[in-house]
């Protein structure tokens, strides 16, 4: 077999580009290695696996078979060890030596540990992988408390998933607010405010310095914490060692260019351990971008494909919390114009970035759909409506009432549609003469095809009859009303 | 072929619009529309929808889901082209959130795994950023329909008419399928087929690859069937032809038809690419239209057959239900009208193959035949039965059998007696908005006319009411292009441009404009539509094309 495609990585980036190169070259002999001993699975899915939403089977990202299925050499439990560029190999903790023709880096990240003592204890976990899952789940036993340091996202997920567990969950951040990457100062104030109003205990401006395995987190301010287990959810930080043992150019990050190529030819990095100038860090849409390019590149099925960045939208996956954020907050020029509206109490929040109309930033918190519609003008560019309100507030803007009473209705509305007759027909109907709902139906059928106007009908006559002439005489016409 | 028939025929071996009496409906408690806009489209269906809460699927907020909002329910307004990455993420939700009935999807389907391996890809929020609709509300619909004893979710021809309209079509029957809908009492999935007949036709060989009784022509035992009762060699039968886009994309082409013949199709201003179109109709020798009135396609012919209509001439039609509705002539038809059997009698004829009757009830007798052991079995539909009031749904096999008003009630139509859940997954547009076409053209229809619009531009109350195409537009939509309401505008693709009045409607997507496809000549919609077609269906994509609005 000659030497083909070897991606050095099975999460989730590893994994689709494997399915991504399949698909368009289904013989380019194709080798991935992965260090975890599992089948890959969905890392973005695990706060719902620790929310009790999934089971770990339920996350799996390949049926069982796919990789024979599909003539993928999958090598599970064996983690790259070093790359021979010269040689053109990469040896495996297993002693394997495979040679590649291409060499793809998808090592992701790994969860960032700070340097507090204690945090190699037994009830301490990360939260970066299933078995970490699987070990928060049984620390989380019943009756427990367990406290989640670091309110990123994936912290805030990770406390909001345990409560909704029943666990007595304290979320410990150093922070003055939650999310301070994503959010300003009053944005975190509603997310806390949402989270400890679904049970999560929430400690802002509170640096953990230790752990004390029997007692707790103990603070910078000498107070403790008491928990009987700890989640770290400090971050993560791309796994870079191979690239750079290899001799591979790394800064925060192996670094590649536009088509995911490092500083050696014959290798590429993508996902989370590769750094692109326009790829967020931490997002699986950049990664699945990148899989797409790169396995147009690699099996030539389109060798002008290119990766140009992908706009960061950030998306919290807690229930009853919901959370978007489009954009970098830093990166809104000064003369953007802004949008804001608070309401700690409602735990509602609304911010927003324009440049000469389109959204540039912004944040959404308790406003389900206007979110949706401002990740949809940030992601496609198109430019936000001048109606500003709207775009904020979505659905909870107050309108039009759904139902105008008869009286309101302009003299143009169709009020049967079957037959098409308007207000204003009625109205004439009923002066000539049809005054009841079975004469204004054999005078205008209104009502006599699928009836579903017949309560419309019904409350048009009763204003009739109760309107005094001059009511009458002012029927408003569209616009008007 | 329908895209919601091919999926149909996929899932549940079976392909019947409605598998209940729609009656059924009047009971529900929520019913989902998905891309269906009955209350311009079918108004009598909406008195069967009175008492449920609606969710209505739609980029526009149509007058269905306006009624949708009124009734407590939703609507749910995705970026045309992206309803399956929708009910994806619905599927997703229902799975996370405990509505998955796993007891019904072990004993009644397969396939479920597959599904879900793609679903879960699509959790809501990735969902919400491709199709534009709230994570939030994709899990309080799931909601309703797991909550309710009584539901329902229908697809209509939003959900069918894209590149890939079989799958989102499938994508909706899955989530139906997850939570248990399908042929239980009181809950279901239907599509609400087109126009009187649309069933009908769609079962009985009205397409180039079936025989009557929703036969497959390429399945040796059904040639045999069919061919027996015409009396004809098995050899002699056709094999499968094209796909009428597909057979109107090769008209006068050294491999295409020469000559055709059209009963009642508008098709320059009903088919995809109507520029094309013309241009396909102009390279033929011969171009016959049997039509009822001289509409722009009959008008474009050598030679025009005048035919009867429906209310000249007796007959059937199957409505969305299944259920066989006799016709009754109520007009003699003018002095020299034929019926269109006649006319296919008269010619086959002259062509030298006589023995094709005229009479409607020979010909059924002879439907019945063909039809019998089939899927679609209308063995024991007679005239008489009909006549006497009985309300008949197939299949009916024989005369004694009482009909079928609900399907699946015990099994599913395939062999194993299983629904078979398809792994579908998100494919874009053909067609998607770039620089110079910036905008998404979606079509559709409005109350006062039917179809190519043949029929009613020529009614004056109709004609007064909708008297030329429009452009429903985004008021910021329709600033940025220099345009106002009430404004001619041209609006232009990569094929062609149509005339329409500007019409600014605030609850459209700014990313959207919506076309009626009922005129003809500069102003039909179809001088946009892409002609890409779905793999399976091969129906065309009128539902997505990239487009700019331009100043007349």
């Amino acid at each position: 077999m000659s030497s083909g495609i070897v991606v050095v990585g099975h999460g989730m980036a590893g994994a689709r580009l494997a399915e991504d190169v399949r698909r368009r070259d289904p013989r380019v002999p194709l080798t991935v290695l992965g260090a975890e001993p599992r089948p890959a699975y969905n890392r973005v899915l695990l706060s719902t696996v620790l929310a009790g939403g999934l089971t770990p089977e339920a996350v799996r990202l390949h049926a069982p078979g796919w990789a024979a299925a599909h003539d993928v050499d999958v090598r599970t439990g064996v983690a790259a060890t070093a790359i021979d560029r010269a040689a053109r190999v990469v040896r495996g903790t297993d002693g394997s030596a495979v040679p590649y023709r291409k060499l793809v880096l998808a090592t992701g990240s790994y969860a960032f540990r700070p340097s507090l003592p204690g945090l190699d204890a037994p009830n301490v976990a990360a939260f970066r992988d299933l078995d970490d899952c699987e070990r928060i789940l049984a620390l989380a036993r019943p009756g427990a408390r367990v406290a989640v340091l670091g309110g990123g996202l994936l912290g805030c997920e990770a406390a909001r998933g345990l409560a909704g567990r029943g666990v007595d969950t304290v979320l410990v951040h150093p922070k003055p607010h939650l999310m301070e990457r994503q959010l300003d100062a009053d944005g975190g104030g509603v997310l806390a405010a949402a989270l400890a109003r679904l049970g999560v205990e929430v400690l802002l401006g509170t640096a953990g310095v230790a752990w004390e395995q029997e007692k707790g987190l103990r603070c910078a301010d000498g107070s403790l914490v008491p928990a009987d287990a700890l989640v770290v959810a400090t971050g993560v930080r791309p796994e870079t060692a191979l690239a750079a043992a290899a001799g591979i150019a790394v800064d925060r990050g192996v670094l590649v260019d536009d088509r995911l190529a490092t500083n050696d030819p014959h290798v590429h990095a993508l996902g989370d351990c590769a750094r692109h100038p326009g790829a967020p860090a931490g997002l699986v849409q950049p990664a699945w971008e990148q899989a797409e390019v790169l396995a147009d590149l690699l099996t030539g099925a389109d060798p002008g494909a290119r990766y140009h960045g992908t706009r960061p939208v950030t998306r919290l996956k807690a229930r009853g919390v919901d959370l978007a954020t489009v954009g970098e907050p830093a990166a809104f020029g000064a003369d953007a114009e802004v949008l804001r509206f608070a309401d700690p109490a409602g735990g509602r929040y609304a911010t927003l970035a324009l440049e000469r109309d389109r959204v540039v930033g912004g944040a959404m918190i308790g406003l389900p759909d206007a979110a949706a519609s401002m990740i949809q003008f940030f992601d496609t560019g198109t430019p936000a409506p001048a109606d500003r309100l709207g775009l904020l507030f979505g659905r909870a803007l107050p309108g039009a009432p759904e139902t105008a009473d008869p009286g309101r209705l302009p003299a143009t509305a169709v009020v049967c549609r079957c037959n098409t007759v308007t207000k204003g027909a009625l109205v004439a109907a009923w002066r000539g003469g049809a005054t009841d709902v079975a004469a204004l139906g054999r005078a205008t059928r209104a009502g006599t095809g699928c009836g579903s106007c017949g309560d419309t009908v019904q409350g048009i006559c009763a204003w009739l009859a109760d309107a005094d002439p001059p009511a009458l005489a002012a029927v408003p016409e569209e616009g008007a009303a | 072929m329908s895209s919601a028939a091919a999926a149909g025929n996929r899932a549940f071996g079976l392909d019947r619009g409605m598998p209940f009496p729609v009656t059924d409906l009047d009971d529900a408690e929520v019913v989902v529309l998905a891309g269906a806009n009955p209350a311009e489209t079918m108004p009598p269906l909406m008195g069967h929808l009175r008492d449920a809460r609606l969710v209505v699927v739609d980029p526009r907020r149509s007058a269905t889901a306006e009624r949708a909002v009124a009734s407590g329910g939703l609507h749910l307004q995705p970026v045309p082209g992206t309803d399956l990455v929708l009910a994806l993420g619905m599927l997703h939700a229902a799975l996370v959130d405990g509505h998955v009935d796993k007891a019904y999807l072990a004993a009644r389907t397969t396939g479920f795994d597959d599904v879900w391996r793609v679903a879960a890809q699509w959790w809501p929020e990735r969902a919400e950023q491709v199709c534009g609709v709230a994570a939030a509300d994709m899990r309080t619909v799931v909601g309703w329909l797991a909550g309710a004893a009584r539901r329902y979710v229908l697809t209509a021809r939003g959900a069918e008419q894209h590149a890939h309209g079989v799958d989102t079509v499938s994508a909706w029957i899955n989530l139906a399928l997850a939570l248990g809908l399908p042929g239980r009492p009181g809950s279901g999935f239907g599509t609400i087929t087109g126009q009187g007949n649309g069933q009908g036709g769609r079962e009985h060989g009205q397409k180039s690859d079936q025989l009557p009784g929703y036969r497959s022509i390429a399945d040796p035992a059904a040639r045999a069937h069919v061919a027996g009762v015409w009396g004809v060699d098995p050899a002699t039968l056709p094999g499968a032809g094209r796909s009428a886009t597909e057979l109107l994309a090769a008209l006068g082409r050294p491999d295409g038809p020469r000559a055709m013949l059209v009963f009642g199709s508008n098709v320059l201003v009903s088919a995809p690419d109507a520029n094309a179109v013309a241009e396909r109709l102009a390279a033929l020798d011969l171009l016959v239209v049997a039509d009822v009135l001289p509409g722009e396609t009959a008008m474009a012919a050598d030679v025009v057959l005048p035919v009867a209509q429906w209310a000249e001439e007796e007959g059937t039609m199957t409505n969305l239900e299944g259920r066989v509705l006799r016709r009754r002539r109520a007009l003699r038809p003018p002095e020299g009208v034929r019926t269109d059997l006649e006319v296919v009698a008269g010619l086959a004829e002259r062509l030298g193959a006589p023995g094709f009757p005229a009479a409607p009830e020979e010909v059924f007798d002879e439907l019945r035949a063909a039809s019998a052991g089939g899927l679609a079995d209308y063995a024991g539909i007679t005239y008489a039965r009909l006549d006497a009031g009985e309300a008949l749904h197939w299949p009916c096999p024989d005369e004694d059998h009482p009909g079928t008003p609900r399907l699946f009630t015990e099994r599913f139509a395939h062999p194993d007696g299983r629904a078979r859940m398809s792994p579908v997954d998100h494919v874009a547009s053909a067609e998607l908005p770039d620089a110079a076409h910036p905008l998404r053209a979606t079509t559709g229809r409005v109350l006062v006319h039917y179809q190519s619009g043949a029929q009613t531009r020529r009614v004056a109350e109709l004609a007064g009411i909708v008297p030329e195409a429009f452009v429903e537009v985004h008021p910021d939509t329709a600033a940025r292009a220099g345009l106002a309401d009430g404004d001619w505008a041209r609006v232009v693709s990569r094929r062609g441009a149509v005339r329409a009045r500007v019409r600014c409607v605030a609850s459209l997507r700014p990313d959207t404009v919506f076309l009626p496809f009922h005129f003809g000549g500069d102003q039909a919609a179809n001088r946009v539509t892409n002609p890409a077609l779905d793999p399976t269906s091969r129906m065309p994509e009128f539902k997505v094309a990239a487009v700019r609005l331009e100043r007349v």
